[in-house]
């Protein structure tokens, strides 16, 4: 069960982006938000709690493209959640298709997660780490529309930009 | 991170063990309010008996506006402000200053009899690498806290930020350091009359808001605490989380809910007490009580200053 292969599936006009989270509500915004942008392809977004996705109905499953792990550092829960639910994630997928997206950071006063442990995230699992506060709705656009690129770069619908080498684009800037 | 806690760590609490018990018996068993202070500028500890002059014509200066705490009650105000040089963190650590309102009634001018009605204590518990950088000619007190009514602490306040050219904010203390405190004071032997621990959690979004306490027995905590630990002296966040996270798993297994998704608003242990909104309480003392506010001190004045 659980996402096991990129490959094993055929690829169709159809992209994938999928996101994990404990916080269906934010999910569910963030979902809406990223289908109500102006796009050119066709997306799916599937909204999961956590990892592994129930397996039946997998094999009418189309390929995901890209995982978005959701953190909100105001929950520790959220955080192991999230940590429980990588092991069921194929090592391909860590070369450019799963990025972390960490809300609460504007408000220090209620964190309950270390900023080392989503340093350690970054680090050990090599994705990008984007932080938004995605309870305000400008910020919840502005990260819709990043993902969105991220999907069409993800889903290979960009000629001449893969997803690994966007991947590493991305964790370069990172380190500056 | 690595911090350092437990009894008689380092060499600088041993000598805090020495304190007076009667100069440090001010701060135990009251609740302080915690605000973040500037540096402030061109402080003296040589002009403190000036500062209580000048403070006090301050006060008599504001009532004279109409500023009054009592309707009806003339009281006369008398402030001192002290040095207590034992108390601070490190040899680097500029020492607490202490300032004192006491209230005279006109009647009993005649008598000696004083009441005090506020106090407020400047520390510095930040250890030597804290200080590299500083100016000269400022003052490093990061920490101050206050017992009394707000509108005493609002002049004293006023007063010192027109003076000293500094600012003062609440400090408020995350669920992440309130975890630190439990796991540290968790830690200190206390006899066994002592109270349960106890840890409120407060659940978001929620129409009507829900409040969770869990006690814990301290014999228990500190058990668990003891098999987490590994470094006696030493404190890790890795040693905290698992120490959190048996206690969470622990409720989940009884009552089906996890804490840990739910904000930590207080923690109350034999020792002291701390909440979330920058009130902290030192329950026993005077060597344990002393320890406990320096250790929350020095996991407070790093905030204390990138908050203010």
């Amino acid at each position: 069960a659980g996402i096991s292969r990129i490959f094993g599936k055929v690829p169709l006009s159809l992209s994938q982006a999928c996101l994990v989270g404990s916080d269906e509500g934010l999910q569910q915004k963030l979902a809406e938000a990223v289908l109500r942008e102006k796009k050119s392809f066709r997306i799916n977004i599937r909204i999961a709690t956590s990892l592994p996705l129930p397996s039946e109905g997998d094999h009418l499953r189309p390929r995901i493209d890209l995982i978005a792990f959701m953190i909100d550092i105001k929950s520790k829960y959220s955080l192991r959640n999230v940590e429980a639910s990588l092991a069921y994630v194929d090592a391909s997928f860590f070369l450019g298709k799963v990025c972390f997206l960490v809300t609460g950071v504007g408000r220090l006063n209620c964190c309950s997660v270390e900023m080392s442990a989503i340093w350690k995230l970054r680090e050990v699992y090599s994705s990008p780490v984007l932080f938004c506060e995605l309870e305000l709705e400008g910020i919840r656009v502005a990260t819709a529309q990043r993902l969105l690129r991220m999907l069409e770069i993800c889903a290979g619908l960009i000629p001449g930009v893969s997803a690994l080498y966007f991947g590493s684009l991305m964790s370069r800037s990172a380190n500056y | 991170a690595r911090r350092a806690g437990g009894p008689f760590a380092n060499p600088e609490e041993r000598k805090l063990s020495l304190l007076d018990p009667q100069r440090i018996a001010f701060l135990l068993r009251k609740q302080w309010t915690l605000y973040s202070v500037t540096p402030l500028y061109r402080f003296s500890n040589a002009h403190l008996r000036n500062y209580s002059r000048l403070l006090s014509a301050f006060i008599a200066a504001e009532r004279q506006k109409g500023w009054a705490v009592e309707v009806g009650v003339e009281l006369d105000i008398k402030v001192a402000v002290s040095s207590l040089p034992d108390l601070k963190g490190s040899d680097q650590d500029h020492a607490a200053i202490l300032v004192e309102l006491f209230s005279r009634s006109p009647a009993s001018q005649k008598t000696s009899e004083e009441k005090l009605i506020w106090s407020g204590w400047f520390c510095s518990v930040c250890g030597d690498d804290f200080f590299e950088n500083m100016p000269e000619d400022f003052t490093c007190l990061p920490l101050f806290l206050t017992n009394g009514a707000e509108s005493y602490t609002a002049i004293v306040g006023s007063w010192f930020q027109k003076t000293f050219d500094c600012c003062f904010h609440r400090l408020a203390i995350s669920p992440l350091n309130l975890s630190w405190m439990a796991a540290m004071w968790t830690g200190c032997k206390v006899d066994k009359t002592a109270s349960a621990m106890e840890l409120i959690f407060s659940v978001p979004g929620l129409l009507q808001p829900l409040d969770i306490s869990y006690a814990i027995h301290p014999e228990d905590a500190k058990a668990l605490w003891d098999t987490v630990q590994k470094t006696p002296g030493e404190i890790t966040q890795e040693e905290v989380d698992i120490f959190m996270d048996c206690l969470y798993s622990h409720f989940h297994r009884h009552f089906k809910i996890r804490l840990s998704a739910a904000k930590l608003v207080k923690v109350s242990t034999a020792i002291a007490s701390a909440h979330c909104d920058g009130i902290i309480k030192v329950s026993l003392g005077p060597e344990i009580g002393v320890l406990a506010v320096v250790w929350t001190g020095r996991l407070l004045c790093p905030l204390a200053e990138t908050q203010a």
